[in-house]
């Protein structure tokens, strides 16, 4: 805002504040928004005389606007609120009317409340009551899904037979290369490390045992499960986080169709049929690299091997391995599932709840099947 | 577009008001709240109903909880107070959430949320898997023609243009026949000409198909194109619900009135039964009491001017918009009216002119309390 034709002629002239010997501060030039730059950093710099009372003398401002007027309130306000008396004097009546303005429109501001520091105890507080909020989400999927899941039973030609086939095929057949490989590899590992000791005693034969038992009971369905839970869990994290961040999930909804019968169920179901086949074959190809091991190290023929196997290893080790991988199936479709229904903000969140997603499974799975072995010890099995 | 022509020219206007009145209400909002935080509703207050066939416009500036009501209409937001009832079932409450896939609501959404890996057919026929294969072949191929989209059913969304995928999100809405169907700012993603063919096809197709709809827009001219009935909203909280030319001619609250087109307020005082300003006296409508501080409401086409020597209000500026000239005139208190001219009627900045006001669309509000009473 311009107060006068005539100021803008003489805006040539550059704005400015000094102090003279007796500690008068002047103002003098144009004090408008060309000239607040270098205007702003000579009042940062400023050294503003000693003494409870300032005295400004603006008798030379020849032009002010509201940038000036702002720049003028906001100096003279920093010393008043350190507690110094300021006299501002001859300020013309058009520009004091200005400077009034900016300060009536300062002061107006409400502040800001709630954004104070938190204390220690309000921060746990806040992040308990935020943990406990998550759990009761968790579990009221769980129940959700649940409750989806006797319904989706009761009816069974509601099942989506092709999002089924589809889930097996991407979760469980897609799987097998890498899941074969790993667990080749962990008999082979295990059969090395066992040999060593073995040898020391003489009892060789032992090695099927050791690898019989270890895969098949525990190390096969854990690996299984891992792998899976970072294969698909993240990708239904991330399927689901997508869909909803695209709306695609509120316009199956606005189709009559909920989404957990049209993307969690079928998903469960598929890992929950393929997760104990993908053990399945992971205990074959774990013991096979044990064996060939067996052999180049400790001179244990396949027949040999094979016999021991069959005397050494009883049934029940299959079979609560096995049993053991519809539970670790559940937790992974699940969590990924949850994760990818969390997401509330845009893509940036996709991937935070993939990875949380993830690191929750292979959590629970862990968990869970620490909790199988004691129970399962319990019972003496 | 001839069938929305046709129904405002009807000669027996009165019978078919009466006839509409006579529709049932479709959609009905009670008092509703919506909060995403304790103690800070994102609306409140919401009250307003559908008739069967209806559109119905939110109109407001962003944020001020159009879209949220949307979502609550939908179901994908609880509310926090009052209720909504769709066909006459109550489906939100603060007690009751009657999930959206049990509401046949049929929802287009802003950027369309078309299934990107099926085909324009399976898009359409997606929430139809529940009837026999030749019935919804059917009425996917009826719906196809209805919205134009004939021959390229076999294309993904993403080979299409975003005035086709909208259609393809229109189709997939209304092959379920839905009780009441959402849009969601549904052309603020295409071209700005291309979207009053949409504007004239959606609304053709609506009347066609006797939908009943509910549109969010921030744009007022589009709200007037489309709407049969605008919610004005602003901050949570509803401001005026009424015909598209009432909100126009009489805006209950300065907010509506500024925000559906350009308005001037002009501050007056009521002495002998008329409201006297700077610039004339205006009949006193509302019958404030004498001596009561009143502000008067003019739009831009009421304001004529005149050149004339011996005046005091002189232009400040003119904008060139094509169909018309628009003048900002200061007045000698300093306040400011514009004037829309002719195109043709080019005056320089500075001229001194004569105000001529036609009083018929002026609108009175208290100074202090800004809503009308009987607004």
């Amino acid at each position: 805002m311009r107060m006068k034709d005539n100021t803008v002629l003489t805006m040539e002239q550059s704005a400015g504040i000094s102090v003279s010997p007796e500690g008068i501060v002047s103002c003098d030039g144009p004090w408008t928004l060309p000239h607040l730059a270098p205007l702003e950093d000579r009042l940062a710099a400023f050294l503003w005389p000693d003494g409870p009372t300032v005295v400004v003398n603006a008798g030379k401002t020849t032009a002010m606007d509201t940038g000036g007027a702002w720049l003028l309130q906001r100096s003279l306000g920093a010393l008043q609120r350190d507690g110094r008396q300021v006299e501002l004097r001859d300020l013309r009546p058009e520009f004091a009317q200005l400077l009034q303005i900016v300060s009536t429109t300062q002061a107006a501001i409400p502040p800001v409340e709630g954004l104070g520091a938190r204390t220690k105890l309000e921060q746990v507080g806040f992040l308990a009551w935020n943990r406990l909020n998550q759990w009761k989400n968790g579990l009221a999927f769980l129940g959700e899904s649940l409750a989806a899941w006797l319904r989706l039973l009761a009816t069974l030609r509601s099942i989506r037979w092709r999002a089924l086939c589809r889930s097996l095929e991407l979760d469980g057949f897609n799987a097998l290369p890498i899941v074969g490989l790993l667990t080749f590899l962990m008999g082979v590992v295990i059969a090395y490390q066992g040999a060593e000791q073995l040898r020391k005693f003489g009892t060789n034969i032992f090695i099927v045992d050791l690898v019989g038992i270890s895969l098949l009971r525990e190390i096969a369905p854990l690996v299984t499960a891992i792998l899976v839970a970072g294969r698909s869990g993240s990708a239904y994290a991330a399927q689901l986080g997508t869909m909803k961040v695209t709306e695609e999930l509120d316009a199956v909804r606005t189709l009559g169709i909920s989404p957990m019968e049209l993307l969690v169920l079928p998903k469960a179901l598929a890992l929950v049929i393929a997760l104990p086949l993908l053990t399945v074959y992971a205990d074959a190809v774990g013991v096979f690299g044990g064996m060939l091991i067996a052999s180049g190290q400790l001179g244990v023929s396949f027949t040999e091997f094979l016999t021991r196997f069959e005397e050494a290893v009883a049934l029940r080790h299959f079979l609560i391995g096995v049993g053991k991988a519809p539970v670790f199936a559940v937790i992974i479709a699940l969590v990924g599932c949850y994760q990818g229904f969390q997401i509330r903000g845009g893509v940036d969140d996709v991937g935070r709840h993939t990875t949380i997603s993830v690191v929750q499974a292979i959590f629970l799975v862990i968990v869970f099947d620490a909790f199988f072995s004691i129970a399962l010890n319990w019972w003496g099995l | 577009m001839s069938t929305g022509q046709q129904r405002r020219t009807l000669p027996d206007a009165a019978l078919r008001l009466a006839e509409e009145r006579n529709r049932p209400t479709v959609l009905e909002l009670r008092k509703v709240g919506c909060a995403y935080e304790k103690g800070r509703p994102a609306i409140a207050d919401m009250s307003f109903s559908v008739r069967e066939g209806e559109i119905l416009c939110l109109l407001g500036p962003s944020g001020c909880g159009k879209t949220t009501t949307l979502r609550a209409i939908a179901g994908f937001e609880p509310v926090s107070a009052g209720a909504i009832y769709l066909a006459g079932r109550l489906v939100s409450s603060p007690d009751v959430l009657v999930p959206t896939e049990q509401r046949h609501v049929g929802m287009v959404f802003q950027e369309y949320a078309l299934f990107p890996h099926l085909r324009v057919v399976e898009n359409i026929a997606f929430g139809l898997q529940h009837l026999p294969a030749d019935q919804r072949k059917a009425q996917v191929r009826t719906m196809l023609d209805m919205v134009g989209l004939a021959g390229l059913e076999r294309r993904y969304p993403h080979e299409l243009s975003g005035g086709q995928q909208q259609r393809v999100a229109l189709a997939r809405a209304l092959v379920q026949k839905p009780v009441v169907l959402l849009l969601d700012e549904p052309f603020s993603s295409l071209d700005p000409d291309m979207t009053g063919k949409m504007r004239e096809d959606l609304r053709h197709l609506l009347m066609h198909t006797k939908t009943t709809a509910v549109l969010v827009t921030h744009d007022h001219e589009e709200a007037f194109a489309m709407a049969d009935r605008i919610a004005v909203l602003n901050n949570g909280c509803l401001e005026q619900f009424d015909t598209p030319e009432a909100i126009y001619h009489t805006p209950a609250t300065p907010f509506v009135a500024d925000f559906v087109g350009q308005a001037d307020f002009i501050p007056g005082l009521v002495e002998n039964g008329t409201v006297m300003t700077e610039i004339g006296e205006f009949p006193n409508q509302v019958g404030y009491q004498g001596g009561t501080k009143v502000v008067v409401m003019i739009r831009p086409d009421d304001v004529h001017i005149e050149p004339s020597d011996h005046c005091t209000a002189h232009i400040l500026a003119r904008q060139f918009r094509g169909s018309e000239n628009l003048y900002t005139i200061g007045l000698p208190s300093g306040h400011v009216v514009h004037s829309s001219e002719s195109s043709t009627s080019v005056y320089p900045v500075g001229t001194p002119v004569e105000l001529q006001v036609i009083a018929t669309h002026t609108v009175l509000f208290e100074q202090d309390h800004p809503r009308r009473p009987n607004g």
